[in-house]
């Protein structure tokens, strides 16, 4: 094996650039004659809009124009989409109310987009959009997911009781009736703390418009500019595909946050054509990210889990209310449904499982998928009842968990998913061992010496992701297929191209999809060059998120290597006048078998372009092939996660003091950059679970956490370093055996944190996050009891 | 507009800005050294990070007009003739990087950590002074072994 190769920890390609400040995102291009726009926003959470005066505004200088949503109207500019339908157990289709790029008579929520001011310099945009002056007639407002079906605000008229879908999954009969059989039955109630992105690079957009070849572009901070490019060009209508480029140079993380055709970016692009031409520029300030990027999660949760006699889960109820915030986002709708019921079997065999969903509009951001999407909500609601029926039941919660382990492949759950491979014992076994499980009980009494109060919590998930058979999708409320491509170039002189689908954010496909082809071609990895995010550049992509760059863009790379082989076979055997067949390929040389000939890979490269050696009748010039790839099923990457913590007793400071994390990928790439992405995830997980929190006030409807000063996010002496195991069982359904990474640890960690602190301080449920004031308040009943 | 000079990155630079401008936007929109970022509005998140006379600061922080006459090290001005700065190759040697956009930053404090506080640093102290600093990708443990390193080869 090459040390670039398949496995190895190959440093990453891509830093160069970023390490000397040479990285290239949005902000840092400036194109001539650029203008700047900025959005005037919503005050209100719930309003109409009675009149938009910007005459005065108008006047103001440097400003290039104004527009509003009856700009939209009369343009006929399409609606924001939410691209996945979902039908409530009635038979009915959601209820998704109008999404105007500017509001049009009303505003749904604070930091809704009221009017787009462009002006040749960012402060005589914001200038001119303070002198805007809009008259609004408040409305009753509601920021409650919990409150939406009651409320006396009626977000969209479509949808009367503010109910998008009412949706299920299970057979509901089977399960009522195991729960009327079960021994013991385990009862919690679960919020899932609504939560904000905060990619470090806000979003950001030019758009620009050559009026002499009709042709607009769009640069943006997206995970899937080729989807941008559908959406508005189908959807938004602005123009059709082959007239819109849409370019997403290096983007400073997205987290989900970034997959969302949002209004920002249509109008930049809309608006630049309008003003003749000349480019605008929009960039967030983290200010506008906390208002108005897709927030995630936001569920209230009852969840009931039967178990018979001996321990055996034999039903799991779940009732949520999910939020979806003023309008629905573009996936927003397959997050609460699609990419949380379908995991509700946890890594456990169930027989009987019954989800319900109420979707409902709030008067707040959208809320959409963000890192894990649905699936760490599942995982939330799974491994919290879990531990909390092996607390009822006092059984071990490690020893619980592996006598209702599935324990054969491939299984079929009661909710669609059929998880094709894994080893949950043994990842349970690898996780109690690097914890040192057994010896927890001494730390406990050590730290409750120091006046610590220390619990050990586990998080057994499993996720669902390289996302996703398109069959299968498409069956289920899809818009989209969610296939990738690629297009592999082999250059005459043997280096390669590889043109993909996939776009990198942070996850470093310039090396590892460069591993690949290094590993598969027997060339030098700087021979090798990863082109992503430009549709001119680019054949097609349906971007990146739901970890599914390996599984899905890797393999679609690895079909296009196959025919790269076929055919450079082909030239080989013209050149050395032998038979295909007798061709042979390995660590880059091409051989005849029984003889001595041989070419090296860039030979053959050559010949492929020169064409004098072959018929080119029969074997056509180049060496360049594509390939699409479309998943047979998803892949299930699961672990065992273990986490302990110490509270303070005195403040309820609550420190994160050991984390374990065994994690089943299938086959790995590079094994550096794996980690990192578990590192990273288990981190967005603790901040869920202990630091962050998004919160409306509910009698103003305004945005209390919104900046870093009021919503906390991790920072590096909020968390400790993490211990990391693998187990490896290769996914079958992809050629390289992969499973997906991006995810888990946001997906597990929040269960392994909350496990942890409910077993310190002896509660059923601690709200998230377990902030010093919080778990001090749920300590002072305890405390007076004791006294 | 008023004029002002400094030293950026060894070169004498010229400009002229308005009083307001932030020294950020002076590095990167009159002088195009967009290597210093803008990850928030609040100086919470460290993204901006320059040195300033050889301190740390906060380029979002710091009006340009206040830094006439200075010396500025902005993360394009750490490699020499073409050789990484110590901080910069343990960065990439130690994955202390995912998607890029703190890493300006970070790299730019953590050298200043160790201007401060001396080569060898333990975890700890690491973490404590990387509190100005935000990452949303790597979960800080790569880039807590990244400093450590670099500040050794300091």
């Amino acid at each position: 094996m090459s040390e670039t190769g398949i496995g190895q920890r190959v440093k990453r390609k891509e830093d160069h650039r970023f390490i000397t400040g040479k990285g290239r995102y949005t902000d840092d291009i400036n194109l001539p004659g650029q203008t700047y726009g900025y959005f005037l926003r919503s005050p209100h959470a719930h309003a109409t809009i009675k009149s938009i005066d910007t005459s005065a505004a108008k006047k103001m200088p440097g400003v290039a124009g104004i527009f509003t949503g009856e700009d939209i109207a009369n343009d006929k500019l399409g609606g924001l989409i939410c691209g996945w339908m979902i039908h409530s157990k009635d038979g009915s289709p959601m209820k998704a109310g109008p999404h105007p790029v500017l509001a049009q008579g009303k505003v749904r929520y604070v930091g809704d987009h009221v009017a787009f001011v462009v002006a040749a310099t960012k402060e005589q945009a914001k200038a001119a959009a303070a002198a805007v002056d809009v008259s609004y007639a408040v409305l009753p407002h509601n920021v409650d997911a919990a409150m939406a079906m009651t409320a006396k605000a009626q977000v969209h008229d479509v949808a009367p009781d503010n109910r998008v879908f009412n949706w299920s999954l299970g057979d509901q009969a089977a399960t009522d009736a195991a729960f009327k059989a079960a021994a013991h039955v385990t009862k919690i109630d679960l919020v899932n703390n609504r939560l904000i992105p905060n990619a470090m690079e806000p979003r950001a957009a030019i758009g620009s418009y050559d009026s002499g070849s009709d042709h607009f572009t769009l640069y943006t901070t997206s995970q899937n500019p080729h989807v941008a490019r559908l959406v508005i060009s189908a959807f938004h209508g602005l123009a059709p595909e082959h007239k819109l480029r849409v370019i997403a140079p290096d983007v400073g993380g997205g987290f989900g946050s970034k997959i969302f055709i949002y209004a920002e970016e249509v109008a930049c692009v809309w608006a630049s054509k309008k003003i003749g031409g000349r480019p605008i520029k929009w960039t967030a300030e983290r200010s506008e990210s906390f208002l108005a990027d897709a927030h995630g999660r936001d569920h209230v949760t009852h969840a009931e889990l039967a178990t018979d006699a001996t321990g055996k889960i034999t039903g799991l109820r779940v009732n949520t209310k999910a939020a979806m915030g003023g309008y629905l986002s573009t996936f927003a709708s397959c997050v609460p449904t699609y990419l949380y019921g379908t995991l509700m079997s946890g890594q456990y065999a169930i027989p009987n499982i019954y989800v319900e969903v109420d979707a409902v509009y709030t008067n707040t951001a959208p809320v959409d998928a963000y890192r894990g999407a649905g699936r760490p909500e599942a995982t939330y609601v799974v491994e919290r009842i879990v531990e909390t029926a092996a607390r009822e039941l006092k059984m071990d919660p490690g020893e619980f968990r592996r006598k209702n382990f599935i324990k054969s492949f491939p299984h079929q759950t009661p909710v669609i998913m059929c998880y094709d491979a894994g080893d949950y014992a043994a990842a349970l076994d690898k996780a109690l061992q690097i914890a040192d499980y057994k010896g927890f009980p001494g730390r406990k009494a050590e730290s409750a010496k120091r006046g610590k109060l220390r619990g050990v919590g586990f998080s057994a998930y499993i996720e669902a992701c390289g996302i996703a058979p398109s069959a299968a999708v498409g069956s289920l409320g899809a818009g989209v297929g969610l296939w990738e491509s690629a297009e592999v170039r082999v250059n005459p002189v043997g280096t390669v191209e590889v043109l993909t689908g996939s776009h990198s954010h942070g996850q470093g496909h310039e090396t590892t999809f460069a591993q690949l082809v290094s590993d598969r071609l027997g060339i030098d990895i700087d021979n090798v060059a990863i082109v992503h995010g430009d549709t001119d550049k680019v054949q097609f992509g349906m971007g990146t998120y739901g970890s599914r760059s390996g599984a899905v863009g890797m393999t679609a790379i690895s079909k296009a290597l196959d025919k790269i082989e076929a055919k450079a076979k082909r030239v080989a055997a013209a050149v050395m006048e032998a038979s295909t067949n007798d061709v042979e390929f390995k660590n880059g040389t091409f051989t005849v078998k029984g003889t001595d000939k041989k070419m090296a890979f860039g030979e053959v490269a050559l010949a492929a372009y020169v064409a004098h050696k072959f018929n080119s009748a029969e074997i056509e010039p180049g060496l360049k092939e594509s390939a699409f790839h479309d998943p047979s099923n998803f892949v299930f990457p699961a672990g065992v996660h273990i986490c302990e913590v110490e509270i303070d007793a005195d403040t309820g400071v609550t420190e994160v003091a050991s984390y374990t994390a065994v994690d089943d990928f299938g086959n790995i790439i590079n094994p550096m950059i794996v980690e990192g992405q578990v590192h990273g995830g288990i981190v967005q997980g603790i901040g869920q679970a202990l630091t962050e929190g998004c919160v409306y006030d509910k009698e103003s409807g305004q945005l209390l956490t919104g900046s870093y000063m009021d919503y906390c996010m991790p920072r590096a002496d909020n968390v400790p370093s993490f211990k990391l195991g693998f187990i490896c069982t290769p996914c079958p359904s992809n050629p390289l055996g992969m499973k997906g990474c991006g995810e888990a640890g946001a997906i597990a960690s929040p269960a392994a944190v909350m496990n942890a602190v409910t077993d310190a301080l002896g509660v059923r449920d601690v709200p998230m996050p377990a902030t010093p004031q919080v778990v001090w308040q749920v300590m002072q009943p305890m405390k007076k009891a004791a006294e | 507009m008023p004029a002002i000079s400094m030293k950026v990155n060894g070169q004498v630079v010229t400009g002229e800005v308005e009083a307001r401008t932030l020294l950020v936007d002076f590095l990167r929109s009159n002088l195009g050294l967009t290597g210093t970022h803008v990850g928030c509005d609040t100086s919470q998140c460290g993204a901006c990070v320059v040195h300033v006379d050889g301190r740390a600061v906060k380029s979002c922080t710091a009006l340009a007009i206040a830094c006439d006459g200075a010396s500025v090290t902005t993360i394009e001005g750490l490699a020499r003739n073409g050789t990484l700065h110590p901080m910069q190759e343990a960065f990439r040697e130690h994955h202390g990087l995912q998607c890029g956009f703190c890493t300006p930053g970070m790299i730019m404090s953590a050298i200043d950590t160790v201007n401060r506080r001396g080569k060898t640093l333990d975890e700890a102290t690491i973490r404590h002074e990387l509190e100005g600093n935000i990452c949303r990708c790597t979960g800080y443990q790569n880039i807590v072994a990244a400093v450590q390193a670099g500040a050794a080869k300091m």
